[in-house]
């Protein structure tokens, strides 16, 4: 080869070398998902996605898992200073709602329409708004599971569906007594989940002009119960008056442990608990005590958002929608052990894989307890402002059971809070 | 050595004599200290300005664009009281149960572990067998993380914890520690105490180690008690070190927050949220994030700070003129 045809040589595939990274450079595009998993969210969305790229070459999606502390204290301070990730998996759903980007322009609106139709407006900025901003991942539903295998051994009866508070309070009390069981009862200490069982007491939570007002007589009549059901040991101490602030606390390793009869949280615990509880003792999911409010318990769960700031708004909507697409979305739901809030799938049904019988029996029960839900509950769930309304019945209620004021001292000052928080808001 | 040298300082030489002939003989200094000065400034200086510029604006918005000016109503929330000495006829009664509960921790806290460190450094200042091994067990705790130290706290003292293993084992009943306000409140003193004595401990005992020994010799000859030599030798010696410790101590203790945050949360209720929790609860913690309110506190805590830091500095002082 002459030392010319070397250098024709050697300049072409310097050229073609260029020409192949400039065309790479310009195609390949990376998102970021900021997730959090309460058991193999994150990994299912990696799965999924990892398709989702096979399908877009040059597309990379990003997961950065992180704890769900970050994504409830931190993501809200990167959005306000205006360096988020693409796209994020929260639970404050209507709170961020002005970060949202509207995938309206880049997805079928029809489809997202008739298949989220009930779940979309938790996402959206007010009544007037009829964006699509959010992908509802992960429907959850507050309710009860019970250890049925200490009921068998007290040779107690269940409480039948219609059953109140006060009488599963007296069953469970007489199963603990019987048994020697440490806790009758316990919730997890969480404003989200004293909601339910307050609404189905008779609390109606907003004003009629649809601002909040959490205090009213029926908010009052069931927080006395509850602080009642702790001074006496019905409740278990340590999971409301164990810690200060607004912090959650779950009181499932109680469960688990087989040291609670009654445990109220929600319907996202049934993986964990069949996976923890195997076949130390038979459980069950009873949903919510009734009372004059019905026997609601609160909707939520967690929704996939995309955020305006994103410079590939396009990408990040195409990404959502690609879990939204009934295939994905029920494999996402059957994996994570969810239950569906994409009716064609929740009407088709879901064949949870690696799922024990009690698992089984326990999904089906959680979706039952979807009809039971109040409006006032989904509006709860929806309403922009509910965190402050969650954080001020946890801290407030929690004084009123350790004994610094009692409980209408502490649904004054509760009433007080929401209106400074109110005021605050923008 | 020198050969080599010699030509390099003539090299600095030119440019120094260059630039005091320019600003003088004493502004070089200054030039000198511009890196510290900016560093300084931007990451302390400017935010106490920027901390205090929000602490009279409101709303939950995070730039300060977006946050109108309020005057100082976030301040006068905070002192809005019946009676300061009883949080529950206060405007915000969550800020003054944290007040209360920072006094009467730096009281308890401080006066017990200065009185602690002081005794342990007396014991360790004496010929007593494995000296050594008792010196570094107590200065042990200083080295762990605050975190690590809740948590190890936390295993012995919950519902399920080592000490109620061993109240049963003797065949007592166990109690829950941590759900009792007044208990949870003294075991975060006592965890704050075993925490940081060994770090007081250490600067006493250099204290005592620096007290001639002359002194002490003479006291024996003249036949002194014990009691006697430590009153009337050792006690006012010893003071001006004493008084770093106190006032160092002081200072910490208004600022804890790590430890006991992941020791109790602040809990029970409000029992052991002091007053940096306070500050990050409304700032970080709650929703809506009250930045304005936060910052109010955040001012008047650094008002108390400034306080005690001078104090400090007049201790250091009185220190070195003895």
């Amino acid at each position: 080869m002459s030392i010319n045809s070397m250098k024709i040589l050697l300049a072409s595939a310097t050229a073609i070398t260029g020409m192949a990274v400039g065309t790479g450079m310009s195609f390949a595009q990376e998102i970021t998902y900021m997730c959090s998993s309460d058991g193999t969210e994150c990994a299912t969305a990696r799965e999924i996605f990892d398709r989702f790229e096979e399908e877009n070459p040059g597309v990379t999606v990003k997961i950065d898992e992180v704890p769900y502390k970050a994504i409830l204290e931190s993501l809200p301070v990167q959005l306000a200073a205006g360096d988020a990730p693409d796209m994020a998996k929260l639970t404050d759903l209507g709170g961020l709602a002005q970060y949202y980007l509207d995938l309206t322009p880049y997805v079928d609106a029809d489809y997202w329409e008739k298949s989220f139709g009930g779940t979309l407006d938790w996402y959206r900025k007010g009544p007037d708004d009829n964006g699509i901003y959010g992908l509802h991942s992960q429907l959850t539903i507050t309710g009860a599971y019970i250890n049925k295998t200490l009921f068998e051994q007290a040779e107690v009866e269940v409480p039948g569906p219609d059953a109140t508070w006060d009488d599963w309070a007296a069953a469970t009390k007489e199963v603990a007594e019987k048994t020697e069981t440490q806790f009758p009862m316990a919730m997890d200490r969480s404003g989200h989940r004293i909601a339910g069982p307050a609404i189905s007491a008779g609390a109606k939570l907003f004003n009629e002009d649809g601002t909040g007002m959490l205090v009213d007589e029926g908010f009052t009549n069931y927080v006395k119960k509850f602080v009642e059901w702790h001074n006496d040991g019905t409740m278990a101490r340590d999971v409301w008056a164990g810690t200060g602030g607004s912090s959650y606390q779950a009181a499932d390793k109680e469960f688990i442990n087989g040291q609670l009869v009654y445990y109220y949280s929600g319907s996202w615990q049934v993986a964990k608990l069949d996976e923890q509880i195997g076949d130390a003792f038979d459980w069950e999911v009873v949903g919510t005590p009734c009372g004059e409010g019905g026997c609601s318990g609160m909707p939520g769960g967690a929704g996939i958002v995309g955020f305006a700031s994103t410079e590939h708004p396009e990408l990040v909507a195409k990404a959502i929608d690609y879990l939204a697409q009934e295939e994905n979305y029920a494999e996402m739901t059957a994996k994570t052990k969810n239950i569906p809030a994409h009716a064609a799938v929740a009407q088709k049904g879901v064949e949870y894989p690696d799922t024990s019988p009690a698992a089984a029996e326990a999904l089906n029960a959680w979706a039952a307890q979807v009809s039971k839900i109040s409006p006032i509950a989904y509006a709860y769930q929806g309403y922009k402002n509910n965190r402050a309304m969650f954080n001020i019945s946890v801290e407030r209620i929690t004084q009123a059971i350790v004994g610094e004021l009692t409980v209408d001292e502490a649904m004054e000052r509760a009433k007080e809070d929401l209106k400074k928080a109110l005021s605050e808001v923008q | 050595m020198l050969a080599v040298l010699n030509p390099l300082m003539r090299l600095i030489e030119v440019p120094m004599k260059w630039m005091q002939d320019t600003l003088g003989l004493k502004n070089p200094a200054w030039l000198f200290l511009l890196p510290n000065l900016i560093l300084f400034g931007l990451f302390a200086f400017l935010p106490v300005i920027i901390n205090f510029v929000y602490s009279l604006t409101g709303s939950d918005g995070i730039l300060l664009a977006n946050r109108p000016y309020v005057g100082a109503s976030n301040f006068d929330y905070l002192l809005d009281c019946g009676s300061y000495v009883d949080p529950n006829s206060c405007r915000d009664d969550f800020f003054w149960r944290a007040v209360h509960n920072t006094i009467l921790f730096v009281i308890l806290q401080v006066g017990l572990m200065v009185g602690f460190s002081l005794l342990t450094a007396l014991i360790l200042n004496r010929k007593i067998r494995a000296r050594g091994f008792f010196r570094s067990v107590f200065f042990f705790p200083v080295l762990l993380s605050p975190v690590v130290v809740a948590l190890i706290w936390k295993w012995i003292l919950q519902r399920e914890g080592v000490l109620n293993a061993w109240l049963e084992a003797i065949g007592l009943e166990s109690f829950n520690w941590l759900l009792d306000p007044s208990w949870a409140f003294g075991w975060s003193v006592f965890l704050s105490i075993w925490a940081h004595m060994g770090f007081y401990t250490l600067i006493l005992l250099a204290g005592l180690q620096a007290i001639p020994r002359d002194v002490y010799e003479a006291a024996m000859m003249d036949r002194a008690s014990p009691w006697r030599v430590f009153r009337r030798i050792t006690l006012p010696l010893l003071m001006p070190t004493m008084l770093v410790v106190l006032v160092l101590a002081l200072i910490k203790g208004v600022q804890t927050f790590d430890e006991i945050f992941a020791f109790t949360g602040g809990g029970p209720g409000s029992a052991t949220t002091f007053i940096i929790q306070y500050i990050y609860n409304t700032g970080f913690a709650g929703t809506p994030r009250l930045f304005g309110l936060a910052s109010a506190a955040s001012i008047m805590l650094a008002v108390v700070l400034v306080i005690l830091t001078f104090l400090q500095l007049w201790a250091n002082r009185k220190n070195v003129d003895g």
